[in-house]
């Protein structure tokens, strides 16, 4: 295997803007300030970038095509600006080129940032996928949560859950996230509601309701990236890159009978690179704390299994158990998750990477929420397109070198 | 030796009991309650005449190979495009073979005898060996009106050739009057008649006879030689009143369909004749006089080859697979007959590429695949590099079609977010008995009904219809068995 990314590269200032249904917010206001808390945050200037990575996904709602929107928000002078869009794995496809730059020497400080305006639609949920040939012709008229909800539905057959038994372990996931998210001044969804209240809300896609769904929201993260030999020279504590890997199913999950539809073979293949990369030999033992892609209950619940933190089967035992709760062993979506800091596609790994950073530096709102064990490793997630041939990204990141 | 080698039908899954039409609108014309009896087929809304005219040739075809198949037309008052050809649609979804001759019979009730008798002269004439005649009509009555209620939706195919026939085409005769009972021009939504008396004493009550007697002193025959009479009259006075003078018994009368179909238009005598042959035994003498602006007039007898087509759908086994459509309003909104709010996300229609379709070809129109000749995975939708991730062969593929093929349930869903006419949008993953993995729509079905492992055919529907554009797109869902 090559050599990888390891402690080659840190991230030395991040910004993430409230996420939410920002009405009065154009994407110019939510890069500038995501970039804002990032630059001060890292101690730089716009003139001290060499280069640039935009990560947006629907740009067609709102932000704009190409590295125009976010040159044009930031006046970057003439940098090399790309636009980055890979679905939901947007986001880190933005931190991983400026870390490569970074890495290769081609770049001294590099920026990444992602920004989504999705709320300008006028309807719940995603825009559909489009024109293209797949979605108009061949596929069914596919929405996100129709995806997953027959992930749910497989996963329920094939471990004998009723739709009451499986929609209650789905349900603790989400509650679980509330919880969080209640505590985050920056997340979209604040409330806080029962178990039963999430279990008998309107359904969305059979079996999935309300509660199974993430926010769709407005927002932008930014992240400032250095050499990692260097990156102390910005601030004491800066956060190292572990590992960065991209997997993605070629359609075979669609088209071929191997897929057993109850997970992710792209999570399962990126996790275990980067394990390898980062030098993980045992993640449940060794990862402290998770940003998962929790676009919907059931992927929360599948990632961990694909990720090889729950065995195979068992996640809903340590899903009951509080495995992944606040105070359990390791705490997934400390910041609410996709559930309720929200999803604005192209910020949300970035601001993943953002929740692990501050978590990793003991400034995660001190006092309020910030976690409390010896923290060392932290472990960012997401993946998009279509369940059964889905892009997967795995960042890990550390504290110490 | 001409006449009919196979035949099939098809009636939808929907029926809506005349009682429920007249509940919601009796109260506009209570004359109604004289023809608010019995149940009529409802087209789903995924669903028109072409769909139908296929379905129903599926199961007439039943595994009949279709090179033999030299010609093939549609018939029908409803067929959805004036201009394009909509049994050229038909073939492409019947994977026929690029060299055949097609036609649409249209505009008139007869049409589905007319052709018939067109593919009985071509196969004698000796140019095409086998012609498959297709018939389905989806006509609408205004909402209220007394048509509303006779009408029904249904389908039949008959495949005509030399050889073993299960029925030998003995005789013909056509009659053309110019008699304006129902007209509709290519501006109107609704057909239009004049008063029902009228049209049923001086329409049926008079051409029907008059072909009948045109036939049997052409070729010297009485009414006492036919065993089965199928008369395509959808009024059921008039047709005992025309064979009580014809000195036909009821015995001798097919059943019109009219108490659990409706009136099926072009497709009417048609469906009437596979009924007939659902029951009829060697040596049995039929006689179809199809109705419209005149009368067609065909002689069947019956030979023991029938025995050997049993195992169809036919009109017996579609009549008995059926769901009530009870809520009125719901077949309004199916038929675009009443506005209805689709949400912002439903106004979203991106715009239909029509040389991409094209370009698309079989793969859309019949559910071609490829199978990889080095490891002999079927896979959707065609692929260059097989997709069998222990193979990845690249370039060795053959075609291979799913539309025939059965399959099974591996995940599924009802999604409310999705815009459907029909929610919540049902769809899933369907994995085949023979290989293969497709991502489909499923419908003619309650999403409570479905289970993971659920077995599935396909069938041939109409994805979407392109209003702004004036386009419908064809494709194929899953049906459970």
């Amino acid at each position: 295997m090559a050599e990888g990314i390891r402690n080659k590269v840190a991230i030395v200032g991040m910004g993430c803007t409230k996420f939410g249904e920002l009405w009065d917010k154009s994407s110019e206001d939510l890069i500038v300030e995501a970039y804002k808390e990032a630059a001060e945050d890292a101690g730089i200037e716009i003139k001290e970038i060499d280069g640039a990575w935009f990560a947006s996904c629907f740009e067609e709602v709102n932000v704009g095509r190409g590295g125009i929107p976010l040159a044009r928000a930031l006046k970057l002078p003439n940098i090399p600006v790309t636009r980055v869009e890979n679905f939901c794995a947007s986001g880190t496809e933005a931190i991983r080129g400026a870390c490569y730059a970074v890495a290769s020497g081609a770049c001294d400080i590099a920026l990444a940032i992602g920004c989504e305006k999705l709320k300008d639609t006028g309807f719940s949920g995603l825009p559909d996928l489009g024109t293209g040939e797949e979605n108009r012709f061949y596929y069914p008229n596919i929405t996100a949560p129709g995806m997953f909800a027959q992930v749910a539905n497989a996963y329920f057959a094939k471990y004998g859950l009723s739709r009451e038994e499986g929609k209650r372990v789905l349900a603790r996931i989400s509650w679980k996230s509330h919880q969080n998210g209640a505590l985050n001044p920056r997340a979209h969804l604040r409330s806080a509601p029962t178990l039963e209240v999430m279990i008998n809300a309107p359904i969305i896609s059979d079996p999935l309701g309300l509660f199974d769904c993430c926010g769709v929201s407005d927002g932008a993260a930014a992240a400032i990236i250095v050499r990692a030999d260097v990156a102390k020279n910005f601030r004491p504590d800066p956060i190292y890159i572990k590992a960065l890997q991209i997997s993605l199913t070629p359609a075979t999950g669609i088209g071929h009978q191997s897929w057993d539809g109850i997970h992710f073979e792209s999570t399962r293949i990126a996790g275990a690179k980067a394990y390898q990369e980062a030098g993980v030999k045992n993640p449940r033992e060794e990862i402290n704390l998770m940003e998962l892609h929790d676009c919907f209950s059931i992927s929360e619940l599948i990632t961990y299994e694909s990720l090889q933190i729950s065995p195979i089967g068992r996640a809903r035992v340590d899903v009951e158990e509080g495995f992944y709760d606040f105070d359990g062993t390791i705490p997934c979506q400390s910041d609410g998750g996709l559930k309720c800091f929200g999803h604005p596609i192209g910020a949300s790994g970035i601001r993943m990477a953002y929740e692990v950073y501050k978590q990793l530096q003991g400034k995660a709102e001190p006092g309020k929420r910030q976690l409390k064990d010896n923290l060392r490793l932290g472990l960012t997630h997401n993946h998009g397109g279509i369940c059964g041939s889905l892009v997967c990204s795995v960042a890990i990141f550390g504290n110490e070198l | 030796m001409v006449g009919i080698i196979s035949y099939g039908a098809y009636i939808p899954r929907y029926r809506m009991s005349r009682k429920a039409i007249f509940s919601a609108m009796g109260w506009l014309n209570s004359a109604t309650a004289s023809v608010a009896r019995g149940e009529k087929a409802v087209s789903n809304y995924d669903e028109d005449s072409i769909t139908m005219a296929v379905t129903a040739a599926l199961d007439c075809l039943n595994g009949c190979p279709n090179d033999s198949i030299g010609g093939l037309s549609l018939s029908s008052t409803t067929a959805p495009y004036l201009e394009r050809q909509n049994a050229a649609i038909c073939a492409a979804a019947l994977d026929m073979r690029p060299d055949i001759r097609t036609a649409d019979f249209c505009a008139s009730l007869k049409s589905g005898t007319t052709a018939l008798i067109y593919a009985c002269d071509a196969v004698k004439a000796g140019d095409i060996e086998r012609f498959l005649v297709c018939a389905a009509d989806s006509r609408q009555g205004k909402p209220g009106s007394s048509m509303e209620h006779t009408l029904g939706d249904g389908a039949a195919a008959l495949l005509v050739g030399k050889g073993d026939v299960i029925a030998e085409l003995k005789g013909t005769y056509s009659l053309t009057r110019d008699f304006p009972d129902y007209r509709r021009t290519h501006e109107e939504r609704f057909i239009r008649g004049w008063e029902e008396r009228w049209v049923r004493n001086e329409g049926y009550g008079k051409i029907i006879p008059e072909a009948l007697g045109g036939f049997l002193k052409k070729y010297r025959l009485k009414t006492e030689d036919f065993e089965k009479f199928v008369i395509s009259c959808p009024v059921d006075s008039t047709l005992n009143s025309i064979c009580k003078k014809m000195g036909v018994e009821p015995a001798r009368i097919q059943n019109n369909l009219m108490d659990r179909v409706g009136d099926t238009g072009a497709a009417l005598s048609l469906m009437m004749l596979v009924a007939a042959f659902e029951e009829a035994k060697a040596g049995e003498r039929i006689l179809v006089l199809g109705y419209g602006n005149g009368c067609d007039v065909l002689f069947f007898q019956v030979t023991d080859q029938i025995e050997k087509i049993r195992e169809r759908m036919g009109i017996k086994k579609h009549l008995e697979r059926k769901e009530n459509l009870e809520n009125y309003l719901k077949y309004l909104v199916y038929r675009d007959l009443i506005p209805v709010d689709t949400g912002i996300r439903g106004e979203e229609v991106p715009p239909v590429r029509v040389s991409l379709i094209q370009r698309e070809g079989k793969t859309l129109s019949a559910l071609y695949g490829s199978k990889c000749k080095q490891c002999g995975t079927p896979q959707y939708p065609r692929q260059r590099v097989c997709i069998n991730p222990q193979c990845g062969a690249i370039d060795k593929m053959e075609n291979y079609y799913f539309y025939d093929k059965v399959g099974r349930i591996k995940s599924f869903t009802g999604d409310y977010l999705a815009f459907s006419i029909d929610p919540p949008a049902i769809y899933g993953l369907v994995d085949f008995e023979e290989g293969g993995r497709l991502y489909l729509d499923i419908t003619d079905c309650r999403l409570d009904s479905l289970k993971v492992g659920t077995s599935v055919k396909m069938s041939f529907r109409r994805r979407y219809a392109d209003k702004r554009r004036g386009l419908y797109a064809y494709f194929w869902k899953a049906v459970p068995i």
